[in-house]
């Protein structure tokens, strides 16, 4: 199984062990991620307006480069891939942007949304299945109550991402079980950490990463797992009224797997 | 300085980019009791539905609360009608900072904001949102 693999900007630099611990369980499972070469950032957000053409270029490049290869693309990160992803159902479904892209870049062949985006948590479900997991696990966690944060951006808004049921995800804890630990499900596992908004209004970020903290430690958890560096960035930093440690789900996976 | 904006052709073009009808409402107010920056916001998402619709954007524009949306798409997710809320407050946001000189964060605001776990993401994020 080989795949075209997006890193994005900050898994290439605070959030290296995202990508190191991606990389490593996928090896493990006998998944081969093979980096885009001369990717670009992806922006970090989502162009709403459907005259920002500009701001897509970068993404539509990313999944033509995967189209060329003949592979499916595999992104960590969930900004990246909520980025990706509707760019590309822009590409599949929007006649004028998708018009309106390809005159700007003058590809060999036009691109029209060809290339089919998953998420790492997707490929473990879907492609290794949490099964086979279950059996590679070396190191299981045994007891430990794992909160899982999504957050927004991999589940919503669900008609494009098709990720999981927007209000009641399973997929996390799936993983969670499938490791040997104890999935602790709490209400705010979807709501909003505050994202960007750390830059404009810390007060807001920190309210916002408090109450999805306090919602986990009510509910017994004794760490988060999130595949987001904002959200890890807004809990650990923002959301200082609590102590539960966060981590990237392939930091726990690589540990199971016994290859960290 | 300030030149004179014509609200009713930003309506138009805001209801133009941002694909969004908001004769669809039906104003059972779920999106801003969905939103998480409600408290923050000094127009919440249903406003901003019927602001637009009645055309009364100058209120809007001249607001902090279309740099409060978190863009976590909660409103749109929830909204019973698929009104889309959030696309609303964008395009508003863009018909705002797509004026010269009306960029909301700056290159050189940054230095003094960086921290050392802050990551790239939340930068770009944020240029993307405030700047053009």
């Amino acid at each position: 199984m080989t795949y075209s693999y997006y890193p994005g900007c900050t898994l290439k630099t605070k959030a290296k062990d995202l990508d190191l611990y991606a990389r490593k369980s996928a090896e493990a499972l006998g998944v081969t991620l093979e980096e885009i070469e001369e990717w670009q950032c992806c922006g970090g957000v989502y162009p709403q307006a459907k005259d920002e053409i500009a701001t897509k270029l970068s993404s539509v490049r990313t999944l033509n480069s995967a189209k060329e290869k003949g592979q499916d693309l595999i992104t960590v990160c969930s900004a990246c891939h909520h980025v990706l992803k509707r760019v590309n159902n822009d590409m599949k479904t929007d006649e004028d942007i998708c018009l309106r892209a390809n005159n700007y870049l003058q590809l060999d062949e036009e691109y029209k949304g060809e290339t089919n985006v998953i998420h790492y948590l997707e490929m473990l479900r879907d492609v290794v299945g949490f099964d086979k997991i279950k059996e590679k696990v070396v190191n299981p966690l045994t007891g430990k109550k794992i909160a899982a944060y999504y957050g927004c951006l991999l589940l919503r808004p669900s008609s494009e991402m098709m990720f999981d049921n927007a209000e009641n995800p399973t997929i996390i804890e799936e993983f969670i079980k499938a490791i040997g630990g104890t999935p602790v499900v709490y209400p705010f596992r979807n709501e909003c950490c505050g994202g960007y908004i750390t830059l404009e209004d810390k007060e807001l970020a920190s309210k916002n990463s408090n109450k999805v903290l306090a919602s986990a430690e009510g509910k017994g958890a004794e760490m988060v797992i999130t595949a987001c560096p904002l959200c890890m960035y807004n809990l650990q930093n923002n959301g200082t009224e609590h102590d539960l440690p966060v981590v990237y789900f392939t930091e726990i996976l690589a540990e199971a797997l016994g290859v960290k | 300085m300030s030149l004179s904006i014509n609200y009713k052709a930003e309506a138009e073009n805001i209801l133009k980019i941002s694909g969004v009808n908001p004769k669809k409402c039906m104003k059972c107010g779920k999106c801003s009791g969905a939103c998480p920056a409600y408290d923050s916001m000094e127009y919440h998402p249903h406003q901003f539905v019927s602001m637009v619709q009645d055309g009364d954007l100058e209120k809007l524009m001249k607001s902090d609360a279309v740099f409060k949306c978190l863009s976590c798409f909660a409103c749109i997710e929830r909204c019973p009608r698929s009104v889309a809320p959030g696309k609303l407050v964008e395009a508003v946001r863009l018909a705002v900072i797509r004026k010269q000189g009306m960029n909301r964060l700056k290159p050189e605001d940054i230095p003094c904001m960086l921290e050392e776990e802050l990551p790239q993401q939340a930068i770009v994020s944020a240029f993307r949102k405030y700047s053009k």
